[in-house]
């Protein structure tokens, strides 16, 4: 129990997915301009990597391994990957058209985002069995969201604040985005890895 | 087995499963869309520049079937989209379309139009006017660097051989992307029909634009004196043409002593109702 409990702080904090690896910086800056629209990509790509991740682990088990073919790796979790991003777009389309509007090109650019395709082959180097694996992508997505909601909150904030013209826009939020992964390198010893 | 067999059955039966389960989803989670707006989105340009004011042409298609928008909407598409877009609708063509085409405010070119400094920064108009405002003495003026070419996305704007944007008014969809480019607010959307444009922008007194350029207006005022129609208005030092009166008769252009008022002597002479006050 305390493994799980290990690896879901692990993904969620100290190896947090967007500050700490530096994964999945595009939808990061891209959608975290409202808290609503931050939450909802948040929840996509968890659901995404979710579901990404037990597949990959799957397959990399009983295909990649069993008949020895580890050099599809890439190709068959990027085949992976966009099946379900396309499934998630047809869902989201029917169910919550706002969000899917309010997502707009993000959520097809799921399909590019690396943090999808390092949670897969991340999972491919660990010796995870399936339940640590369903617990890390959670705790990966969770810590992506995170960061993405703690990101739009600030962002939302600063649109009353009095930025210098030369530091408005991307300037401002890659200088928020370091300072919060400084602030989040704090978590580095916090669970045994 | 060959490995190569192998990966492909594997990568084969994968693919087919996504396929199989994406084809079932796609009937669950169908989701019926107006075909009107695939049908509008067909016949507009597709350049996708957002003069509509909506996010590329597929949301103007939307804004249009939704009736949020206009059918006349599409500056770009002009008079033909919008009875295309009317026939789709099944509604009356506006007859009231009439195509705009950017027209430059200013004729200071380098030879006519003196600097008072030399700029060696970054090639572009927005970053030259941080440096002190610009090189160029008048500070209304076109400061030559191009920006408006490179932001039109249809081609229709080239710098001349003295670093004057020139549009091309066949190219020119008035989509007004050079209006918002142009630091210096120098570009005006005027209906195609007008031949007669005051080009320049300086309120500066007539001693100082005699001092900066050789073609800016010094605010004589002679060519609001001649205008039959009395379509030229002076405002602050600067003479203005008021397109909704100007019936391209050119009498203004004749008097003008700094040759500020340039005349397309293609374009016909325009009948206009004018009310009478």
């Amino acid at each position: 129990m305390s493994t799980l409990f290990f690896i879901f702080i692990g993904a969620l904090l100290v190896n947090n997915f967007v500050l700490v690896r530096f994964l999945g910086i595009c939808p990061f800056l891209g959608v975290s301009k409202q808290l609503e629209t931050a939450v909802g990509m948040g929840m996509a790509v968890t659901f995404v990597m979710t579901l990404a991740g037990v597949v990959t682990w799957a397959l990399q088990h009983y295909v990649l391994n069993a008949f020895g073919l580890a050099f599809l790796q890439t190709v068959l979790f990027i085949l992976v990957i966009a099946a379900l991003v396309q499934f998630v777009e047809l869902f989201l389309k029917k169910m919550v058209p706002v969000l899917y509007r309010a997502l707009g090109i993000f959520l097809p650019l799921i399909t590019t985002n690396c943090a999808i395709l390092g949670i897969a082959l991340l999972i491919a180097q660990r010796e995870h069995d399936l339940i640590q694996t369903v617990v890390f992508c959670v705790g990966a997505g969770l810590g992506f969201t995170l960061a993405l909601v703690i990101m739009a909150g600030i962002r939302e904030e600063m649109q009353f604040a009095p930025i210098p013209k030369s530091l408005q826009g991307a300037g401002i939020a890659l200088i928020t985005a370091g300072l919060m992964s400084i602030a989040f390198s704090g978590f580095a010893g916090l669970v045994p890895m | 087995m060959d490995v190569s067999w192998l990966s492909m059955i594997s990568m084969g039966l994968v693919g087919a499963f996504f396929a199989l389960v994406l084809a079932y989803a796609s009937r669950v989670f169908a989701v019926e869309t107006d075909p009107r707006a695939a049908a509008i989105e067909e016949i507009l340009p597709g350049a996708n520049c957002g003069a509509c004011g909506f996010t590329g042409c597929s949301g103007f298609a939307e804004g249009v079937t939704a009736g949020k928008a206009e059918i006349s909407g599409c500056p770009v598409g002009g008079a033909d989209v919008a009875n295309a877009i009317a026939e789709i609708m099944g509604i009356a063509a506006p007859t009231d379309v009439k195509r705009k085409v950017a027209q430059l405010l200013c004729a200071g070119d380098c030879e006519q139009a003196k600097n008072r400094a030399e700029y060696n920064g970054v090639a572009d108009c927005r970053a030259a006017l941080l440096v002190g405002g610009g090189p160029k003495m008048c500070t209304y003026g076109c400061l030559g660097f191009g920006t408006c070419a490179i932001a039109c996305p249809f081609d229709a704007i080239s710098m001349n051989e003295h670093d004057l944007p020139v549009v091309d008014e066949e190219a020119c969809t008035g989509c007004g992307i050079c209006v918002e480019a142009c630091p210096r607010d120098l570009f005006q959307l005027v209906e195609e029909q007008q031949g007669v444009h005051i080009r320049c922008r300086s309120f500066a007194r007539g001693k100082e634009v005699r001092q900066a350029c050789d073609v800016g207006c010094i605010g004589c005022r002679r060519c609001a004196r001649e205008c039959p129609e009395e379509a030229i208005e002076m405002v602050d030092n600067l003479a203005v043409i008021d397109y909704e009166k100007c019936t391209n008769c050119g009498a203004c252009v004749a008097v003008c002593p700094t040759n500020t008022i340039h005349w397309q002597k293609e374009k016909p002479e325009v009948k206009k109702l004018v009310a009478v006050s």
